[in-house]
Parts: structure tokens; C-alpha cells; sequence
């Protein structure tokens, strides 16, 4: 069972021995993980740890001080990656005159070359997607006008209506209403039948139940090729998070790293 | 009416009318970006930086407006520059640029001989005294931004919007960022000959503030900005002429009047929509 899913991981993009940071400040060193086709990773870690500092090397935001973000082929398409990102929600300025529809098209510019207009089969699926976030009724409303979620959805169109192989999510889950949030995961589980996704999330309780595998990340990384989260595990991080549930905790013990 | 029909009549205040209408377009697209990204602080220090460059001008015998389009360009390039790479914080890098620019023209003006002519219309600016040079400047500059907004109005809108998500597109950032904040420089320049060092910000800033009243949107803003500009500038022409106060400070003074009804008419709809909704 386990030697027949492993024929089928398509690997996408490889980090190799990464070490990055900002200025002179190393964040991440000697960093190693491989994303495949069809994986669902959360990220998790303490405050600081490089949660956010791993997806912008990823994105190519932030140049490597040692190592490689390698992408293989069928990531790549044109002049860009075929990633799509949602950042965390106060990157954005709330009160930036542009409305919902002209946001989601944001996400096209890198097919679209500059002057080119956009092609109609684009804003078909832009349309459709929208629908299917249920943002298409407010579509011409200015982003100052919405709720954090109704943003969160918008911000989400973006990142997915480039038809990316790989989805980025930082801390999807903050400023919006619990409703929201299991819509969101329910979303992703079904975006996940066709894409890669990378979460990165506080809320190590409830992402357990949605992804594949873990990647804690504090100053190095650590990569468990399943979902189960334990008391044990994030102590080890110095994870800032209780999990609470009622009854039984599925329970597995890992293995405590090496130093 | 008569007085108005042969103040139309008189060459200077044709020029004047011209000048108002390229200055609350240039000011009207480029005033809308700064607002919209919040880089207004950016564009005072870029202002006033320019400063050094008109006491250049001065001092080294030539037009004191080219002084001005240097120092504007260098400043504009240099907080580009530095506030990406240097470890400097923004702010205090601008201010410190903002008095440095105004130092350098005291210290220029000072030591040029005899007295500085026409000094105070370029820190107070004079619409009545602009020449045909000066509105061929204006012209290019409005054609140029013109063309530029048209073409890449979407690009450029994007990465005001989010620059981090436009980088991740692999769009050329660097490249309209620079581009951007030299025809911010170029269209504070240019403007001063109109309202003057002190009040271009306020060119920059009032009309789209009104806008920002009636609209969310870009280019909505774009194009409210640009005739309530007009508007304020022509109110503010006239005023100067029939009370014969300074020109620059007059459209200053019509624009925030300008800005007052409109916030007073929001107001008092806003209470009365919700009386209604009372009863």
C-alpha cells in the first residue's frame, strides 16, 4: 500500500541545505524538504521560528545565503513558478482603492505580459471561481468594504485563478470566523485532489485533521510524513499551543531528534 | 462678467488656465498613486529636496526649474534606493533628506551675490506668472504620464496594491517602481512653478481626498481627482485675481474649502439617513 502511493509522488520543487535569512540575520539553516504533487504539508513552529522566512524562499522572495530552492519542470511555466500564494491578511492595505474582481484578476499578471489583455478562458475561470467562493455577487465591491473572510476569499481567487501546481497559505485562519475557517479546510482538502498545498498555521489542533504531513520548523527543519500531532512533538518545538479536545487523542509518539 | 471676458482675453491668464487644467491632471494621476500607496511622506521629502537644486540653479547661473528636476530625480532614485538596502529607517532617512535639500538652497541662494529674484514664486508659486516654456514642460509631462497610466494601468495598479504578491509573479517591480517615483519627482517639479515648494503636496493630496469621499476605486479617483482639481485651481484663480492674494495659496485655500462642503454634505446625509431609518 504505502510502496504503491510512493510510485505515484511527482516531486515539484526541492530545497536543498537551504540557509536563509534577513540581512545579516540567519533565520533558517541548512534546511532540507521535498514537495511533491498532491501533498498537503502544515507548517508548524513557534513565533520567529521561520514559518513565514521557509515560504518566502519558496516564493523566491528572499535569495538563499546557502543552498538551493530547486523547481522541477512542471512547475514552471513562461517566466514564472507556478505557485500560488495567500499571504497573511495585514500585508494588505485594507483601504487600497480596488475592488474584488480587479484583485482576483491581479493574480493573472504574470500571464497576461504586461499591455496583452486578458484571455476570455482566464476570466471564465476567474468568474467561476469567484462563484465558487461565493464572492462573485460582490465582485465589484471595493476590498474596504469587506469582511475578513469575504477578503480571505478574494485574496484565496488570487492565488488560485493562475491554475497554480502549488498553493502557499500563511496563516490562513487569522482574523476570520470559525464558519469560514472550516469552509476553508474543507476547500482546500478538495483544491488538494489536484494540487500541492503548503499551510502554514497556529491552529496545529484542527490542521492535523486536514493534512498529509507535518513540517516543524524552528530554526531547522523537521519533516513527519504524517498527520498526527502529540503533546510530546511540540514540546520538543516550543510550540506556543495547547491542544484541547474532548476524549481520546489519536496518539503517536515520535521519535525525538538528534541534538 | 464683462471684468471676466477680457481678464480671458489677456495672454497671462490664458497661460494660467492651461497651467491649472496639466497641473490637475498630472497632480490628479500622480496624487491618486501617492495617496493610494501611502508614499505622500516620500513625495514631501522628494519636494523639498528640490529645494537645493533651485538654489543650484541660482547660484551656478542656470534655470533654476532643470536645478530642481536634478535634485527632485536623485532624491526620488536615492529613497528608492536606500530604503531597500540600506538598514536605514525609512522615515528618518526622508526627513533627514527633506532638510538637507531645503539647507542646501539656503546655503546656495545665500552665497550667490545680489538678491535672489523670483525666489518667493518658487516657494510659494506664481500660476499668473507661468511662461509657454513652462506649459510645454507640462504638456510633455501630461502626455507622458497620460500614456504610462493608459498602457500599464493594470501593472501599475497591482503592484501598488500588493508589490510582495507582484514579485512572486516574476513582473518587473524594480523597474515601474523607479520609473513611478521619477514621474512623481518630475510632476512635483514641474508643478512648482504652478503652486510653489510649500503647496504642491497639497495639489497632490486634497483633490483625492475629496475623491476619496465619493469613491473606492482607482480610476474613478483618478478622474475625480483631476476635476476637482481644476475646479479648485480655476476658483482659487479667480479669487487671486479679484482679491489680488497669492495665487498658489488661494487654490490651496478653494481646494480645502472644497474638501469641507463635501465632508459637511456626507455628514448631514449620513445623519439624515439614519433619522429615517429611525422612524
Amino acid at each position: 500500500m504505502m510502496f504503491e502511493n510512493l510510485t505515484y509522488m511527482v516531486p515539484l520543487i526541492e530545497i536543498r541545505h537551504l540557509t536563509v535569512g534577513y540581512e545579516e540575520n540567519i533565520i533558517l539553516s541548512d534546511v532540507s524538504l521535498t514537495i511533491h504533487d498532491k501533498d498537503f504539508i502544515g507548517v508548524i513552529g513557534p513565533n520567529g521560528g521561520g514559518k513565514t522566512t521557509l515560504l518566502k524562499a519558496i516564493l523566491g522572495l528572499l535569495q538563499p545565503f546557502r543552498g538551493e530552492v530547486v523547481f522541477h519542470d512542471c512547475m514552471t511555466e513562461g517566466n514564472h513558478h507556478r505557485i500560488g500564494y495567500l499571504p497573511q491578511i495585514n500585508n494588505i492595505d485594507r483601504k487600497f482603492p480596488i475592488s474584488v474582481s480587479e484583485v482576483v484578476k491581479s493574480g493573472l499578471m504574470s500571464k497576461k505580459r504586461i499591455i496583452k489583455k486578458y484571455a476570455p478562458k482566464d476570466l471564465e475561470y476567474a468568474g467561476e471561481l469567484m462563484n465558487e467562493m461565493g464572492i462573485y455577487e460582490i465582485r465589484n465591491k471595493a476590498i474596504g468594504e469587506l469582511s475578513g473572510g469575504q477578503i480571505q476569499r478574494t485574496l484565496l481567487c488570487r492565488a488560485l485563478v493562475n491554475q497554480p501546481k502549488l498553493l502557499v497559505l500563511d496563516e490562513p485562519n487569522t482574523y476570520v470566523d470559525n464558519r469560514f475557517e472550516r469552509e476553508l479546510y474543507e476547500k482546500l482538502r478538495r483544491f488538494n485532489e489536484n494540487i500541492a498545498i503548503l499551510l502554514v498555521s497556529h491552529d496545529i489542533g484542527t490542521i492535523s485533521t486536514y493534512v498529509k504531513s507535518i513540517a516543524c520548523v524552528n530554526h531547522s527543519l523537521h519533516y513527519h510524513p504524517g498527520n498526527k500531532i502529540t503533546p510530546e512533538l511540540m514540546e520538543a518545538y516550543e510550540c506556543p499551543i495547547q491542544i484541547i479536545t474532548h476524549g481520546k487523542i489519536p496518539h503517536t509518539v515520535l521519535h525525538q531528534h538528534e541534538s | 462678467m464683462e471684468n471676466l471676458m477680457s481678464l480671458l482675453a489677456m495672454n497671462f491668464f490664458r497661460n494660467a488656465l492651461l497651467a491649472s487644467l496639466l497641473a490637475s491632471i498630472t497632480c490628479g494621476i500622480i496624487g491618486t498613486y501617492i495617496v493610494s500607496r501611502r508614499i505622500v511622506f516620500i513625495s514631501g521629502g522628494i519636494t523639498h529636496a528640490s529645494f537645493g537644486g533651485i538654489g543650484m540653479g541660482y547660484y551656478m547661473g542656470f534655470d533654476p526649474i532643470l536645478g530642481a528636476v536634478m535634485f527632485g530625480i536623485f532624491s526620488a532614485l536615492g529613497i528608492e534606493f536606500f530604503t531597500r538596502k540600506a538598514d536605514l529607517r525609512e522615515d528618518s532617512a526622508i526627513a533627514m533628506l527633506w532638510a538637507l535639500g531645503m539647507a542646501l538652497g539656503i546655503i546656495f541662494i545665500f552665497l550667490t551675490p545680489g538678491y535672489a529674484p523670483n525666489l518667493m514664486s518658487y516657494l510659494f508659486g506664481n500660476i499668473l506668472t507661468v511662461s509657454l516654456t513652462d506649459i510645454l514642460f507640462l504638456t510633455l509631462l501630461t502626455l507622458g504620464i497620460g500614456a504610462f497610466f493608459i498602457l500599464f494601468y493594470r501593472m501599475i495598479l497591482f503592484i501598488s496594491f500588493d508589490e510582495e504578491y507582484a514579485l512572486t509573479n516574476n513582473t518587473p517591480v524594480r523597474l515601474f517602481n523607479m520609473i513611478l517615483i521619477c514621474l512623481v519627482a518630475l510632476t512635483i517639479v514641474l508643478n512648482i512653478r504652478v503652486v510653489g515648494i510649500i503647496l504642491v503636496m497639497s495639489l497632490l493630496t486634497i483633490p483625492q481626498a475629496i475623491s476619496n469621499l465619493f469613491t473606492r476605486y482607482f480610476h474613478k479617483m483618478i478622474f475625480l481627482s483631476i476635476f476637482f482639481g481644476f475646479v479648485g485651481s480655476i476658483s482659487g484663480l479667480v479669487f487671486s485675481y479679484v482679491y489680488d492674494i497669492p495665487s498658489g495659496a488661494a487654490i490651496i485655500f478653494a481646494l480645502v474649502l472644497m474638501y469641507g462642503i463635501a465632508k459637511l454634505f456626507f455628514i448631514v446625509r449620513k445623519s439624515f439617513t439614519q433619522k429615517q431609518h429611525a422612524l
